[in-house]
């Protein structure tokens, strides 16, 4: 063929430069793999056993047991009113929580204690909250809604935090201009420019308290969780088959609904 | 004291006399502002602004003009000084006396500086917000009174129609027509503009400016505005307060304003071609 | 002159409607949630006492307990977290990929990647670790399994909605120009989604950190076995050492999550 026209020197450089950087990231990440599965004594053998054993496992989970539903239901619908009460009181304790933790908005001695209290709520595990709470007010499902409500409080006032403290301060100022009360600008000129990503925030909260009400039940919190501890204990594997069903099936539902309410305060 | 805002271009009815001329004159005494210690940007300023008609200030980006404006609604703070209207020393109040005081004083901005998602409508009520409580703020159930003052005000600025839209969906001129709105919704004794047309086009700047001189006129407002165009300043204000370093280096009619006014203030000749 | 009465509606009637609805829902369900849920209110008298009474118990601190059994387990704990976030982040790569609508435009496949998702995030890692410990018995492999099949569903979903915003230019310039699929994976949308993909990875971690250390309330290794031994036997003293071993961990993993995200990404 023809020869092409003879390039300039400056191009014959690779132009696809290898970066060390990222390739010596990937290379940690291999050989932290390997150490690590070494550490925890995670051995090829150990897994292929395991298979046989899930294999006999999911045999004993097939076909799911549909005799007992009235326990099943007892069981999510404690875990339901769990998760409705604990996001509706964690929504309404979040915006003042949320607005004192505001760093463009309040002063320090709010916004202080308000960030301090917010990193507490956020520093436990729901379950280990939950346990705290059986100590303090009993098994049942009132431990399990206050380990929630903390748990709430502790998402949704963050991120609320964080969303006031990224508005254009303009539009409040202009508001601030007209004479209206502290609350009047939070109502007309805060409100309007968070309220979405607020909305976004609640439900994601509402599906996370859905998907955690069924798990503070398996150290007394009420709910599905301990029907679901009960028997895994019983080997009733069957049944736990059913109640997994139940729950994915609750969540799915509720991701829908969240959508639909984010769209009406859209 | 003020007196020396004369009657050009200032369309008074009846009751436009000295009276509440007066009452709506602004005296400011001594003001000084220090973004950081020991650089003023305010160099203890005393000025004397009628109760009638626009007063333009001009000057050099940088010179304290928008500072000043802020200083009189304290959007910014002052350092030192008094600024007096309607008997009150603004520089000192805090708190509700602030919040009254600043509901008798409407603005302006230069970026409009609506709420961006709310409807049009939302905007302009929000001039009534130093009048209504938290909870029919919330509720939004402001007065039968209010929202026809305010279908009345989309009608003259020319954006009939519009009530419903959202704030975000409009043009850098409608929403700068909206922002107009919103401060005569106030009812106020007084017009802060801080830079109005400098986010605009040239032809939606005289557009604005004629749009502010009417409704002010008509509703007896006096305006002090920024502005860094000395002719639309020229053509639609009754007085020129000129600012260089941080000084009042001109005060007069706009007929009075020469070419070495200009040079004073803004420094160079190249650009009075 | 008679101003004419103009009405001004904040919202449509077919707003006002759909938020009625949400409104007379949420309170429907909030008062029959209050009416049905089971309170004893002996136990609520008595939670003051009982709140005194437990930090009684956990002060003084059994400080020895933690070399005994907390440090040992803290690190099993760090390796489940990483090693299961590890594990989750290759396997949910190829889920993720088939959920996103432009580069698999099989809609089947699409949902039947979302239904997996879906399912792995609906189940805790806590249950995951249940379903483990049945299989593989208790320990740390358990463990491993549950945190990277919890957190395939949030990776997966996370990395799918960042692939379908990845914009079209590239992919369609590597497209026209005959390359195969994964060269337009590997060099036009992998160079777009890597940031969101390694800060998914870090979010993750950081979650993960604090759900390994309770997966040893069911016997799936870690911290939580220490925390269960103190729980069983009532040793308030010793529980508290682990929560606040489990404290310090999780305020440091926070630390080096900020500080790669702001130095790196």
């Amino acid at each position: 063929m023809n020869s092409a026209p003879a390039l300039p020197a400056a191009s014959r450089e690779n132009p696809f430069p290898v970066r060390w950087t990222t390739r010596a990231v990937w290379i940690g990440l291999g050989l932290y793999v390997i150490y690590a599965a070494a550490r925890l004594e995670l051995t090829w053998e150990r897994f292929v056993f395991g298979l046989g054993n899930g294999g006999r496992f999911l045999a004993r989970m097939v076909p799911p047991d549909f005799t007992k539903m009235d326990l099943l239901w007892k069981g999510l619908s404690e875990s339901l009113e769990i998760a409705v009460i604990a996001t509706v009181f964690g929504v309404i304790l979040s915006l003042p929580v949320g607005l004192a933790a505001s760093r463009n908005l309040m002063p320090v001695w709010a916004t202080w204690p308000a960030r301090a209290f917010i990193a507490l709520c956020r520093s436990f595990h729901p379950v280990i909250v939950a346990i705290l709470f059986v100590k303090a007010v009993g098994f049942g499902a009132i431990a399990g809604i206050l380990a929630l409500i903390v748990a709430s409080v502790g998402f949704i006032a963050k991120l609320f935090a964080e969303a006031i403290e990224e508005i254009s301060l303009k539009q409040v100022e202009a508001v601030r201009a007209t004479g209206a009360s502290f609350m009047n600008v939070i109502f007309m000129a805060v409100v309007p420019q968070v309220l979405a990503r607020f909305t976004g925030f609640a439900t994601y909260q509402l599906d996370s308290n859905l998907r955690n009400s069924t798990m503070v039940g398996i150290v007394g919190g009420g709910g599905i969780g301990s029907t679901l501890f009960t028997a895994f204990q019983k080997f009733d594997y069957d049944f736990v088959l059913t109640i997994l069903l139940a729950i994915i099936a609750i969540i799915f539902v509720g991701e829908i609904l969240a959508g639909w309410i984010r769209r009406t305060f859209q | 004291m003020t007196a020396s805002g004369a009657t050009n271009g200032a369309a008074t009815n009846g009751s436009g006399q000295a009276g509440s001329a007066g009452t709506r004159s602004l005296s400011i005494r001594g003001l000084t502002k220090e973004y950081r210690r020991g650089t003023p940007v305010l160099k203890g300023i005393t000025l004397d602004v009628a109760g009638q008609g626009i007063t333009a200030i001009i000057g050099p980006s940088g010179t304290g003009k928008s500072t000043l404006i802020r200083c009189i609604n304290r959007l910014v703070e002052p350092t030192e000084g008094e600024i007096w209207f309607q008997g009150i020393d603004l520089a000192r109040l805090r708190g509700t006396a602030l919040r009254e005081a600043r509901r008798r004083i409407g603005m302006v901005f230069q970026e409009y500086n609506l709420v961006e998602r709310l409807s049009v409508m939302e905007n302009l009520l929000c001039g009534r917000l130093g009048y209504v409580s938290p909870v029919r703020a919330w509720l939004r159930r402001f007065a039968q009174a209010d929202i026809d003052r305010a279908f009345e005000l989309l009608d003259i600025v020319g954006l009939k129609g519009f009530a419903g839209q959202r704030a975000d969906a409009l043009s850098g001129g409608q929403r700068q027509r909206v922002g107009i709105a919103r401060a005569v919704m106030q009812r106020p004794d007084l017009l802060l503009a801080d830079e109005p047309t400098s986010s605009l086009d040239p032809k939606t700047s005289v557009e604005i400016m004629e749009l502010m001189a009417d409704l002010t006129a008509r509703n007896d407002i006096p305006v002090v505005l920024n502005i860094h165009n000395v002719e639309l300043a020229k053509r639609f204000a009754v007085r020129i307060v000129g600012m260089a370093g941080g000084h009042v280096v001109f005060d007069g009619p706009p007929g009075d304003l020469r070419d070495e006014h200009l040079k004073q203030i803004y420094g160079g000749e190249g650009w009075l071609e | 002159m008679i101003a004419d009465q103009r009405r001004w509606e904040r919202f449509t009637p077919q707003e006002r409607l759909l938020r009625f609805t949400f409104y007379l829902v949420a309170v429907a369900a909030f008062m029959v949630s209050v009416q049905t849920v089971d309170v004893i209110p002996e136990f609520l008298y008595d939670a003051p006492e009982q709140v005194v009474d437990l930090f009684a118990r956990m002060w003084p601190m059994d400080w020895k307990y933690y070399p005994k059994s907390v440090h040992e387990a803290l690190i099993e704990t760090l390796h489940i977290a990483s090693l299961g976030t590890i594990l989750s982040l290759a396997l949910a790569l190829p889920v993720g990929i088939l959920a996103a609508r432009n580069l698999v435009p099989v809609a089947a496949i699409n949902q039947l990647a979302k239904l997996i998702l879906v399912s792995s995030r609906s189940v805790n890692s806590l249950v995951w670790a249940l379903l483990f410990v049945a299989i593989f018995g208790p320990g740390a492999l358990a463990g491993t399994l549950a945190i990277a099949f919890r957190s395939i569903g949030f990776v997966g979903k996370l990395f799918g909605e960042a692939l379908e915003e990845a914009q079209r230019g590239p992919v369609e310039a590597l497209t026209a120009a005959g390359a195969p699929w994964p060269s337009v994976f590997l060099k036009a949308y992998w160079p777009q989604v890597q940031p969101a993909f390694w800060s998914i990875a870090l979010f993750r971690w950081d979650i993960n950190i604090r759900e390994s250390a309770v997966l040893g309330l069911v016997g799936a290794g870690g911290i939580g076995v220490a925390l269960d031994t103190a729980l069983t036997l009532l040793y308030w003293d010793q529980v508290a050492v682990v929560l606040l071993t489990i404290f310090a961990v999780v305020i440091l993993a926070e630390i080096i999550v900020t500080t790669i995200r702001s130095r790196i990404i």
